[in-house]
């Protein structure tokens, strides 16, 4: 679904990305691990388009989507919770959540299916987006990308900031999410929490990727090898 | 093998031979220039000054002000002010000019410096408005049709035509070289260093907080003060002085804008070509009227889009020369 | 009685320069961009409205059905073409590229127009009066300060109830996120320059029905702006308007005392707001 082939890239002159290739397969969730400035964001601000990559570098569904927009990747059904929820602060949760939905794509996923699945959020549907708890921000953002009714999402470091409880709340709601064909690419620092949810691991470290496998067919010791780098 | 840290080049070296020589032949120009010749290039000296002031303030210190015509016009007019009231002697009263010019613009700066950014800019342009307004409110200046600088005023600089216009002329030189000469003691200075740092990166110098403030108030302040001169050099070479001429907006910043732009924005050399550039423009296009000055913007606007840099930072990144000795350099020895 | 009567005129002349204000308000408020041009550009407008309504022979109140879109249209062609190459973290290059707009604009229409002071005839409407009370008062002023409140009250509702409003917000707090909201950020950018010239449009109009207006009009119709939204409080379209009456009733005040002070009190004000409440006076508070 979607292919990322020998994919770099730069902020500025300083090389992030080393030729990475990664592959998500329909109603597959990967997880990409590595320590702190291993690529991890940075890959995938590149294959969101927030990071210009160059055409043939990333395909989806078998077309090129190297040279597009962020907006234009966006609209074909590639959405993204990024590091840090960063919702529209001076948008209100509905807001949020509807513009969120703005790219007209159809599916199951409105505004009351979210509200279904967080009930907080129907509760403080009015209120501004930065009153809310760290966890109910992270909720809000999910939300956020499920509106466009994707068919693949990226969490960007899904649990970096957020209260073990909460943590432990967001991956139980995760299957439900992704059960309902809709691929995903976890980005996690958390090894064990990561394992739990993906078929496949991708481990970046420097750049470059490391270490790859099913989840059943790596072992912890490869896993811990290819993070350290030892 | 050793290494040391020095801020000369070659490129820098020969410059300072070459502007030593150049400086030479200038003073020299009452015995070898024609009048008007003279005329242009004092006029090319104070445009030359003023370009390099305005990018000390808007490359360097991130202060971006299309009100520097306020100074201008401020010198042009305390100068006459002086003259006619008190019968001060034009020389004698420039240096009271500068100083007035840096009084008077403590206050400004603390008001202004409340606005950030490009509103700060407007900021410093209603300044200028509200001088421009209040001299055309002083009658004993003749308000809003200026006047004359009297003639025994004007005769007190020296009493043949020839003197006087060569005494205005190594004036104009001086305060060029002034200028210049200031402009890089302060790039060279720590505060100069934590000018830069601003300019590169604003967040990261973020945390010296207090120091930038001070920094670019020093900066914003000396700039003023030596504006004022300026200005009233301007006004002593043309001897008639109105509000709309004082305080003109095209003529004191517009132009000067230009300059800078052009020859590069944040190096020192940018401003010195692009002044260059812009008379070299001018003795040829002027003729062309308003078409010339919508030439002059469309230039603008494309250099700051496709050259943001200038003709000066073109070069540098071409070639690495420097003309001025501010950037560190390593340079490796052999023992 | 004269006092209170050029107090009143102030006040609804206060309404014009909220107009100015509110098109440099918006494109600030969604991309943090300060169009030095924008005076000149109302100055456009007025010179559209001019050749609109010389040709034609329409009504000025007529010409802005016309002028409305033509500047939309020149405003969304000038972000999505120029200014949005300039935006960054570096305010250089949109203030510069903007300066040599306001340049070419003025340069540009002296070659047109010529530096003759020119005016929109508007009819009956000009000279006409209401009784309000004791006080007589202009039909045409009414009516601009009127149109002004609608306007600021549009754009607050399409600030805050629109698709359109909420694309702005969303650009304006996180470009990079909206993009992958699937926003297109130049046209998101180009959009709100659309709409301010398209108040422009009005601004001009109006500004050209009230007084006569040359090429060189442009700087002082952008610094009363300029001065309308700090008065007022950046961020805040309300305020905006607040600031247009204060510096309208300051220049009124200041004209009643010596009419050589009209624009100076203006100024004066400005300086005092800076002085004490550096924000603004209604500085921007969540809607």
């Amino acid at each position: 679904m979607l292919e990322a082939r020998n994919l770099t890239a730069f902020y500025e002159d300083f090389q992030a990305l080393f030729g990475l290739d990664m592959t998500v397969l329909e109603n597959q969730v990967i997880a990409v691990i590595g320590a702190n400035g291993a690529g991890k964001t940075t890959s995938m601000r590149a294959i969101t388009g927030l990071l210009p990559s160059s055409p043939g570098m990333v395909r989806w569904k078998g077309q090129d989507i190297g040279h597009l927009r962020a907006d234009q990747i966006a609209a074909l059904g590639i959405a993204m919770v990024p590091e840090g929820r960063q919702l529209f602060a001076s948008l209100n949760v509905e807001e949020n959540l509807i513009i969120g939905g703005r790219s007209g794509r159809s599916g199951v996923w409105n505004l009351s299916r979210v509200y279904e699945l967080f009930p907080v959020l129907g509760e403080r549907r009015h209120q501004a987006a930065a009153s809310l708890s760290g966890g109910q921000q992270q909720m809000a953002a999910i939300g956020r990308a499920l509106m466009s009714n994707p068919e693949l999402i990226l969490f960007d470091e899904i649990s970096l900031g957020l209260a073990p409880i909460i943590i432990k709340q967001i991956y139980q709601v995760l299957p439900d999410i992704i059960g309902g064909g809709i691929s995903a690419i976890v980005v996690e620092q958390d090894i064990s929490k990561a394992l739990a949810v993906a078929d496949r691991v991708y481990c970046l470290s420097e750049g470059r990727i490391a270490l790859e496998g099913e989840t059943g067919s790596i072992t912890r010791e490869e896993i811990f090898h290819a993070y350290f780098g030892v | 093998m050793s290494a040391r840290v020095t801020r000369s080049s070659r490129s820098s070296r020969a410059f300072a031979i070459i502007a030593g020589c150049a400086v030479v032949i200038l003073i020299a120009a009452p015995w070898w220039a024609g009048r008007a010749d003279m005329r242009l290039f004092s006029e090319i000296f104070l445009y030359l000054s003023l370009a390099c002031l305005w990018n000390l303030l808007a490359g360097y210190a991130g202060l971006v002000s299309v009100g520097q015509q306020a100074f201008v016009g401020f010198g042009g007019y305390v100068l006459f002010g002086l003259a006619i009231f008190w019968g001060v002697s034009p020389l004698f009263a420039l240096p009271i000019i500068a100083i007035l010019g840096v009084l008077v613009a403590v206050p400004v700066a603390a008001l202004i410096f409340r606005l950030r950014g490009a509103y700060f800019a407007i900021g410093t342009w209603v300044v200028a408005e509200i001088f421009r307004l209040l001299a055309s409110q002083i009658s004993a200046l003749g308000g809003g049709s200026g006047t004359s600088l009297p003639v025994s005023v004007v005769k007190s600089i020296a009493s043949s035509r020839a003197t006087r216009e060569s005494v205005v002329y190594w004036t104009a030189l001086a305060l060029a070289i002034l200028v210049i000469i200031t402009t890089v003691f302060v790039l060279r200075s720590r505060k100069g260093l934590a000018l830069t740092a601003i300019r590169d990166n604003e967040l990261a110098a973020g945390s010296l907080g207090v120091e930038i403030w001070q920094t670019k108030f020093i900066v914003y302040v000396l700039t003023a003060g030596l504006t004022s001169a300026i200005g009233a050099l301007i006004f002593l070479q043309k001897i008639r002085i109105t509000p709309d001429a004082a305080f003109s907006v095209n003529d004191w910043t517009a132009f000067v804008i230009f300059m800078v732009v052009i020859g590069g924005i944040g190096t020192l050399e940018g401003p010195i070509i692009g002044t260059l550039i812009f008379f070299v423009l001018r003795e040829t296009l002027a003729d062309l009227g308003t078409i010339y000055l919508m030439i002059l913007g469309l230039v603008a606007i494309a250099i700051m889009l496709f050259a943001p840099k200038g003709v000066w930072g073109y070069v540098k990144s071409r070639y690495g020369i420097e003309l001025f000795p501010i950037t560190h350099r390593v340079k490796f020895e052999e023992e | 009685m004269d006092w209170v009567n050029s107090i009143l005129q102030g006040i609804l002349l206060g309404g014009l320069y909220a107009l100015f204000a509110a098109g440099l308000s918006l494109i600030f408020g969604v991309m943090r961009l300060v169009n030095i041009a924008h005076g000149d550009l109302i100055v456009l407008a007025a010179f559209l409205g001019l050749t609109i309504t010389s040709t034609f022979g329409l009504h000025p109140l007529a010409a802005i059905i016309i002028v409305v879109p033509a500047m939309a249209v020149i405003g969304y062609l000038l972000q999505a073409l120029i200014l949005n190459r300039t935006l960054g973290d570096n305010i250089l290059p949109p203030l510069l590229v903007t300066f040599g707009l306001s340049v070419l604009l003025q340069n540009g229409l002296l070659e047109i127009y010529t530096a003759d002071p020119q005016k929109l005839n508007a009819g009956a409407i000009s000279t006409a009066n209401v009784a309000l009370g004791p006080l007589y008062v202009g039909v045409q002023p009414l009516l601009m300060f009127g149109v002004s409140i609608g306007v600021i009250a549009s754009l607050q509702w399409i600030f805050y109830r629109t698709a359109l409003g909420r694309a702005f917000r969303a650009t304006s707090d996180n470009a990079e996120i909206a993009q992958l909201m699937g926003l297109n950020k130049a046209h998101v950018f180009a959009l709100a320059m659309a709409l301010s010239m398209a108040v422009v449009a009005v601004a001009g109009i109006f500004l050209a029905m009230r007084t006569s207006f040359t090429p060189a009009s442009g700087p002082g119709r952008l610094i009363f702006g300029f001065e309308a939204v700090i008065i007022g409080g950046l961020g805040n379209l309300w305020g905006t308007l607040a600031g247009g009456v204060i510096l309208g009733v300051a220049q009124a005040i200041g004209a009643q005392i010596n009419p050589g002070w009209q624009i100076l009190a203006g100024h004066f004000a400005f300086l005092v707001v800076l002085a004490i409440r550096p924000r603004g006076l209604f500085p921007r508070v969540e809607h």
